[in-house]
C-alpha cells in the first residue's frame, strides 16, 4: 500500500524526518518496502493564467499567449497545447526555469515570435508518465505561487508492505493511529458532519446471508453529477497513492477506501430493479464484472443482487450493467461489513485480487460504515452535487464480530519476552493502542479495538509490547541451553563422508530440481510410474523425478554445450517413487561421468572414462562402510544391456545400479561420448559395519596362482563366488589378476589369473595341506563353472 | 737409491690418479692387491730371501702396500661422489610441471553453507533433522495454524498435487513431526529442500531453508535473539550488526524479521540492500500457543522458539553471488569456484 507522507502528517506530524519516519514504523512492524518523491526535480515555475491569446501569425497550431505571472507585465509565452484558452490556469515555466531532466527554460523565438517561458503539462513536470495538453489548475489557484508549493510536491510516497494481520494499517488513518502511538501524540482525524436528508427515496435492502455480511449500508444519492471534475488535492493524493482519477464518484469511493479503510461501491440508481439482496449465489449464475471478465459463481459465492440478478461481487468487484458513467445522475452507495472468511479465498479462487478484496479477507472496522458512509456522501455532494437520502442500516448484531476480553498475566510476559515491564507502561501501551484495558490481581483483562483482528490470546498482546517497546531494546540471552551428550553411532555412515569421498575421485556436487520435464522423465524411465504436479509452473519442471539421473544428465549436457569434455556429477536428494498408490520418498545418492578419465595432463595417454573406473568409485563407496556388495548383471531401461549391474547387498536387497547411458539415449538426449551413471539408496549405501579386532597370525601367508580356462560366459563373480561356496576358512584372500583371450586360448574360451592367499592362525601351512584346498578349490570350479587348469 | 717396492708404489699411485672411473678403479685394485696381485708377488718372493731379511723388506712391501690401499679408498671415495653427483644432475627434473592423476572436485556452495549451519548449531547440541518433501496440507499448513483461506498462503505459491499433498513451502513442517513424536527438551535444526511456485530473477521455484527451534521450560525471545546473534555472528566471522523487525508469521507470535548490516556495502547502502544498509536475513518468533496446542505440548510449562532462514540467500551474501539461478544451472565453471 503506498501513501502520501504529506497526507499521513495531516494526522501526526511528529518531529522526524522522512527517513526517521520510514525507519519508525519499519521498526514498529509495517515495513517500508520504497520511498519516492511524487515529483520529479524541478524549479521555477509558478502559478500562471492565460490573460491574452492570438494565434501565431506562421504557424497553425501555435499560439500566442500573454500569460499573468503574478508580475507587473504580462509574460508572452509560445503554446501549442489544444487546451490552452483565456482564464485558464496553468504551471507556468519562467525563464530560468529547470525543468525535470535537467532541461532550462530560456528566452526563444517560435517560428520568428518570442517567447519567454513554457506552459508546462503534468507530463512535463514529471508528475505522470503521460498526459495530453496542459495541466489545468483550478480556477482559485493564487496566480505567481511556485507549483511546488501549491500542489505541496516536497512530499513523498511512502509503499508499505503490510503483514496478513495489519489489516488495520490498510488506510492513511491506520497508520496515522500507529505513528501516534510510537511518538505518543495525539492524533487528529478531521470532523466533518453528517449530510442533510433531502429527499424522501430509499432502496429496501435484505440481506439473506447475515454470518457472511453481519451489516449492510446503503442510501440513494440523486441528482449528482458525474461529469463534474475531481478536485485537485484529491487527484493529487489518489495519485500518490498509485490510483488514477477515473470519474468524480468512483474517486471518491476510491478515496475513502484509502483514507478509513473502508471499500465502498456505487451502483447507478436507474439500473437497479427492485431492491437489493444480499445472497449467496446459485450454482452457474453469471455476472461480468467492471472488468469485463465473465464471472461464473458457485453457491459460496456471496453476490449483491436486485430483483433480478446479481449486481456485484460481493466484497470483491460489482458489476459492468450497474456500474456508473458519465451520464449517472443517481447513485446507490453501498458501505457493508463483509465477514473476512465469507471473502477470503474468494477473489484468488477466481483469480481477482482488488483492494477492496484484500481489505474484507484481512478484516475492515467493523464499527466504521456509518462513518464511511457519511464522509464518502459528504465528498459526493461536495463534488457532484446531488440530495441525499436516509440510510437503510441492516446490521445483525450478534454475526458481527465479538471482542472477547483477553486475560494478560504480568509472569507471563517477563517469562515470554525474558524481561519485567512497569504495569503502568504496559496499561500505557494497549490503551494507545486502542484496547480496554482492566487490572487483574496477576495483570490486566484486555478487549482490543473493532480495528483489530489479529488480537485474540495473551501471545498476541505479548507481542504488542514488544513491538512498542521495541524489539532490539529487548535483552539478548547467552545460549544457556540444557544438553544431552550425542551419539556417535558405528552403523550409519555420515552421507557427508562419501560426498567427500566423491569430491576426492574428483567429482563436482549438483544440486538439480526435484521436478523434471515429462518427455526427460517418460524417456530415461519409460516405464517408471510417476506423480505430476498440478500446477507446475512450466512444462520443463511438471514430474517429479523417479531418478537423479534426469538432473544429471541435463546438467551433464548444459556443461557439454559449453565445452566441456569432461564432466564428473554427483547428487544427493529424494527421488519419487509411485508404488501402490503410495508416493515412496526415498533418498538416493547418484553420479554420472563422460569423457576422460583423468584431466588432460602430461606424461600419460588419455583415456576414455570406461565401466570399471566408475565401479572403482563405487567400490570405493562400499569399502567405507565394509559392506559387501554384489554386482549382477542385469536389465535396465536406461542404461546399456551389456554394461549394466545391478547392486545387491548381502540380504539381497537392491542398492542402486551402475552402468553406461544406452547407446540410443546417449544419441537421443545429444551427447557425443558414452555417459556412465550410478544410482545408490542411501539408506542402504550408508549401513556400515563397525569392525571388531581379529588377532594377527604369526604364520607367514602363501599364495598360490591359478590359470583358469574358462567359458567367455562365465564370470568373474561366478569364479569368485564358487571360491566362496566352499568355505575354506584358511582362504584369506581370492582375487582375478588378469583376464586374456587370444593365442593359445580356444575362441569363446578365455584365461583366467586367479591368486588365492591362504594363511593359518596356529601353525605355518605344509605343501601337503595347500594342495588339498587348491584341489578342493579346482573340483568346484570345475564343477560350477566348467573351469579347468590351463596347461 | 729406490727399490723396487717403491716403483711399484710409485706406479701403482700414477695410475691410480688417471682412473676416472670405480670399473677401472676396481681392476687396478684387483692388479696390485688381488690374490694374484704384483704387491702379494712381492710378498710371495719374500720367501727366497735370508730370514733376517724378510722381516725388514716385509715391512717396506707391507708399508707400501698400507700406502697404496689409503691412496685407494681415497680415490673410491673421490669417484663415488663424482658418480653421485652425476646420477643426481642426470635425475634433475622440472619440478614446476603439473602434479599428475585425478584432481579433486567439489560441494555445492549450498552444501557447503548447510554444512557450517549444522556445525555451528551442533556444537551448542542442536539435533539435525530431515523431513519428506511431499508433505500433506495437515502439517504444511494446518498444524502450523494456516487453516484454508488465511491470507497467508497467498504468500506461500505452493505446488499442490492433490487436494491434500503439496511441495512443503517450507521446512516448518518438520517441527511439527518432531514435536509430535519427541518430548521437550527439544533442540533441533532441519535443513532441506523447499519449493513455491514462482521464477524470476529473484526466485526460483525450488531453494533450501533451515528451520531451526528450540523447546524446554522458560524459553524466552530474549533467548531468541541470543541464538540468533551468536549464529549470525559465527556465520559471517564477524561482529555484524544485527536487528529485529516486528513482523508476521501464523506459527509464531511474538514473531520477528532479522536484518544484518549490509555486508556488501558495510551499512553505507548499496543496491544489494537497496540502499537501506539492511539485509533481511531471517524469519523468527516464539512458537505460537496454537501450534503447540496441534501436537499436544501444554504451552503453559513449556515455552520455545523456532526461525527459518534462506541457505541460497545466506550463501549469496557469504560468497559475493549476484545471480540465485546460477545454483541450479550446475555450470563446472560456476560449481568450481566453491571447491
Amino acid at each position: 500500500m503506498k501513501i502520501s507522507e504529506t497526507w499521513l502528517r495531516t494526522y501526526v506530524n511528529p518531529a522526524l524526518s522522512t527517513e526517521e519516519l520510514v525507519a519508525q514504523i519499519t521498526m514498529a512492524g509495517l515495513e517500508v518496502d520504497a520511498v519516492e518523491s511524487v515529483a520529479a526535480e524541478f524549479s521555477g515555475v509558478v502559478v500562471g493564467e492565460v490573460v491574452e491569446m492570438e494565434k501565431h501569425p506562421d504557424a497553425d497550431k501555435l499560439n500566442v499567449c500573454r500569460v499573468n505571472v503574478g508580475e507587473a507585465e504580462l509574460l508572452q509565452i509560445v503554446c501549442g497545447a489544444a487546451n490552452v484558452r483565456v482564464g485558464l490556469k496553468i504551471p507556468a515555466a519562467l525563464c530560468g526555469a529547470i525543468l525535470p531532466g535537467d532541461f532550462k527554460i530560456k528566452p526563444s523565438k517560435l517560428r520568428g515570435v518570442e517567447s519567454f517561458g513554457m506552459l508546462c503539462s503534468a507530463k512535463e513536470l514529471g508528475l505522470v508518465a503521460e498526459a495530453e495538453g496542459l495541466m489545468e489548475l483550478p480556477a482559485d489557484a493564487p496566480i505567481g505561487t511556485d507549483i511546488r508549493a501549491y500542489l505541496q510536491l516536497n512530499d513523498h510516497s511512502i509503499e508499505v508492505d503490510l503483514t496478513p494481520n495489519r489489516a488495520d494499517c490498510l488506510s492513511v488513518e491506520g497508520v496515522a493511529r500507529e505513528v501516534a502511538v510510537l511518538n505518543k501524540m495525539p492524533l487528529n482525524i478531521p470532523a466533518f458532519e453528517p449530510v442533510a436528508i433531502t429527499h424522501l427515496a430509499k432502496l429496501s435492502v435484505s440481506v439473506e446471508a447475515t454470518a457472511a455480511c453481519p451489516r449492510y449500508l446503503g442510501r440513494v444519492i440523486s441528482g449528482v453529477n458525474n461529469q463534474a471534475e475531481t478536485p485537485l488535492w484529491m487527484a493529487e493524493r489518489l495519485r500518490r497513492s498509485g490510483l488514477r482519477s477515473l470519474s468524480p464518484l468512483v474517486d471518491v469511493t476510491n478515496y475513502v477506501l484509502l483514507e478509513l479503510g473502508q471499500p465502498l461501491h456505487v451502483f447507478d440508481a436507474a439500473k437497479l430493479s427492485g431492491g437489493i439482496t444480499v445472497r449467496y449465489a446459485v450454482n452457474g449464475e453469471t455476472l461480468e464484472l467492471l472488468n469485463a471478465q465473465t464471472m461464473t459463481f458457485d453457491e459460496k459465492c456471496l453476490v449483491i443482487s436486485d430483483d433480478e440478478s446479481a449486481l456485484a461481487f460481493a466484497g470483491v468487484m460489482g458489476g459492468s450493467y450497474s456500474a456508473v458513467h458519465e451520464d449517472t445522475t443517481s447513485v446507490f452507495l453501498e458501505c457493508a461489513f463483509f465477514a473476512p472468511l465469507s471473502i477470503a479465498g474468494k477473489a484468488r479462487q477466481f483469480g481477482l485480487h482488488t483492494d477492496s478484496s484484500h481489505r474484507f479477507e484481512r478484516g475492515v472496522d467493523f464499527e466504521l460504515q456509518n462513518r464511511a458512509i457519511e464522509r464518502a456522501s459528504q465528498l459526493i455532494l461536495e463534488i457532484c452535487g446531488g440530495q441525499a437520502g436516509d440510510i437503510t442500516d441492516v446490521t445483525t448484531t450478534s454475526e458481527l464480530p465479538k471482542r472477547e476480553p483477553i486475560s494478560f498475566r504480568e509472569t507471563k510476559l517477563t517469562k515470554i519476552l525474558g524481561m519485567s515491564f512497569a504495569p503502568e507502561n504496559v496499561c500505557g501501551i494497549l490503551e494507545s493502542l486502542g484496547m480496554k484495558v482492566v487490572a487483574q490481581p496477576d495483570g490486566w483483562l484486555v478487549t482490543p479495538p473493532s480495528f483489530r483482528f489479529d488480537i485474540a490470546i495473551e501471545a498476541d498482546l505479548i507481542e504488542e509490547i514488544a513491538r512498542i517497546h521495541g524489539y532490539n531494546n529487548l535483552p539478548n540471552n547467552q545460549i544457556l541451553v540444557r544438553s544431552s551428550l550425542n551419539q556417535a553411532t558405528e552403523t550409519v555412515l555420515d552421507l557427508d563422508r562419501v560426498k567427500d569421498l566423491l569430491v576426492d575421485c574428483g567429482y563436482q556436487e549438483a544440486i538439480t530440481y526435484s521436478f523434471v520435464d515429462e518427455n526427460l522423465q517418460k524417456t530415461i524411465a519409460p516405464s517408471a510410474e510417476f506423480i505430476r504436479l498440478k500446477n507446475p509452473i512450466s512444462a520443463d519442471l511438471a514430474v517429479m523425478r523417479t531418478t537423479l539421473w534426469g538432473g544429471l544428465l541435463t546438467a551433464a549436457l548444459h556443461n557439454t554445450n559449453r565445452q566441456q569434455t569432461r564432466v564428473r556429477l554427483f547428487e544427493s536428494g529424494l527421488r519419487f517413487v509411485q508404488k501402490d498408490g503410495e508416493t515412496l520418498q526415498e533418498k538416493m545418492l547418484a553420479g554420472l561421468a563422460l569423457g576422460n578419465v583423468a584431466a588432460e595432463q602430461w606424461g600419460e595417454t588419455e583415456r576414455a572414462v570406461d565401466f570399471y573406473d566408475v565401479k572403482a568409485d563405487v567400490e570405493a563407496m562400499f569399502a567405507l562402510t565394509g559392506c559387501t556388495v554384489q554386482y549382477v548383471s542385469d536389465l535396465n531401461e536406461t542404461l546399456h544391456p551389456g554394461q549394466s549391474a545391478k547392486i545387491l547387498n548381502e540380504n539381497g536387497e537392491l542398492v542402486g545400479w551402475l552402468g553406461m547411458l544406452h547407446p540410443t539415449l546417449e544419441q537421443q538426449l545429444g551427447f557425443e561420448t558414452p555417459v556412465f551413471l550410478f544410482e545408490l539408496a542411501q539408506d542402504l549405501l550408508l549401513q556400515k559395519q563397525h569392525s571388531s579386532f581379529k588377532s594377527l597370525s604369526k604364520f607367514p601367508s602363501v599364495r598360490r596362482d591359478l590359470a583358469l580356462l574358462v567359458k567367455e560366459e562365465t564370470t568373474a563373480g561366478d569364479i569368485i563366488a564358487a571360491i566362496q561356496s566352499c568355505s575354506e576358512p584358511l582362504l584369506q584372500d581370492a582375487v582375478i589378476f588378469d583376464v586374456y583371450r587370444g593365442k593359445g586360448v580356444e575362441d569363446g574360451f578365455k584365461s583366467v589369473a586367479l591368486s588365492l592367499v591362504l594363511q593359518n592362525q596356529a601353525q605355518t601351512l605344509t605343501d601337503i595341506e595347500i594342495d588339498a584346498i587348491v584341489s578342493t578349490f579346482l573340483d568346484t570350479l570345475t564343477q560350477k563353472t566348467g573351469a579347468k587348469l590351463r596347461d | 737409491m729406490s727399490t723396487p717396492t717403491d716403483d711399484i708404489l710409485k706406479q701403482a699411485v700414477d695410475e691410480l690418479a688417471t682412473t676416472t672411473d670405480l670399473t677401472s678403479l676396481d681392476a687396478i685394485r684387483v692388479h696390485y692387491l688381488g690374490k694374484k696381485g704384483v704387491f702379494t708377488a712381492q710378498m710371495k718372493e719374500l720367501g727366497r730371501l735370508e730370514p733376517e731379511q724378510r722381516k725388514a723388506a716385509g715391512q717396506v712391501i707391507n708399508q707400501a702396500k698400507d700406502a697404496f690401499q689409503e691412496k685407494l679408498d681415497a680415490k673410491k671415495i673421490e669417484l663415488e661422489h663424482a658418480a653421485l653427483a652425476a646420477r643426481l644432475a642426470n635425475e634433475r627434473i622440472d619440478v614446476t610441471l603439473a602434479g599428475r592423476g585425478q584432481k579433486v572436485g567439489g560441494l555445492h556452495p549450498v552444501t557447503t553453507t548447510l554444512r557450517r549451519i549444522n556445525k555451528i548449531f551442533a556444537s551448542v547440541g542442536f539435533q539435525v533433522v530431515e523431513g519428506p518433501e511431499i508433505e500433506d496440507d495437515y502439517h504444511n499448513f494446518e498444524a502450523l495454524n494456516i487453516p484454508a483461506h488465511h491470507p497467508a498462503r497467498a504468500m506461500h505459491d505452493t505446488f499442490y498435487f492433490d487436494a491434500h499433498r503439496v511441495l512443503r513451502t517450507h521446512t516448518s513442517p518438520v517441527q511439527i513431526r518432531v514435536m509430535e513424536s519427541q518430548t521437550p527438551p527439544l533442540k533441533v535444526i532441519a535443513p532441506g529442500r523447499v519449493y513455491r511456485c514462482d521464477s524470476d530473477i529473484t526466485h526460483t521455484p525450488m531453494f533450501h531453508q533451515v528451520e531451526g527451534f528450540l523447546v524446554d521450560t522458560d524459553v524466552s525471545f530474549a533467548d531468541l535473539k541470543g541464538v540468533v546473534y551468536e549464529f549470525l555472528r559465527a556465520f559471517f566471522e564477524k561482529d555484524i550488526q544485527v536487528r529485529f523487525r516486528p513482523s508476521y508469521f501464523p506459527f509464531t507470535e511474538p514473531s520477528a524479521e532479522v536484518d544484518i548490516e549490509c555486508v556488501i556495502c558495510g551499512g553505507e547502502g548499496c543496491r544489494v540492500c537497496s540502499h537501506t544498509g539492511w539485509l533481511e536475513v531471517m524469519g523468527c518468533g516464539m512458537i505460537h500457543p496454537e501450534v503447540f496446542k496441534s501436537v499436544n505440548i501444554d504451552s503453559e510449562k513449556y515455552s520455545g522458539f523456532a526461525f527459518g532462514m534462506g541457505v541460497e540467500r545466506l550463501a549469496m551474501l557469504r560468497y559475493g553471488i549476484n545471480d540465485l539461478r546460477l545454483f541450479f544451472e550446475n555450470d563446472l565453471k560456476f560449481l568450481q569456484q566453491f571447491n
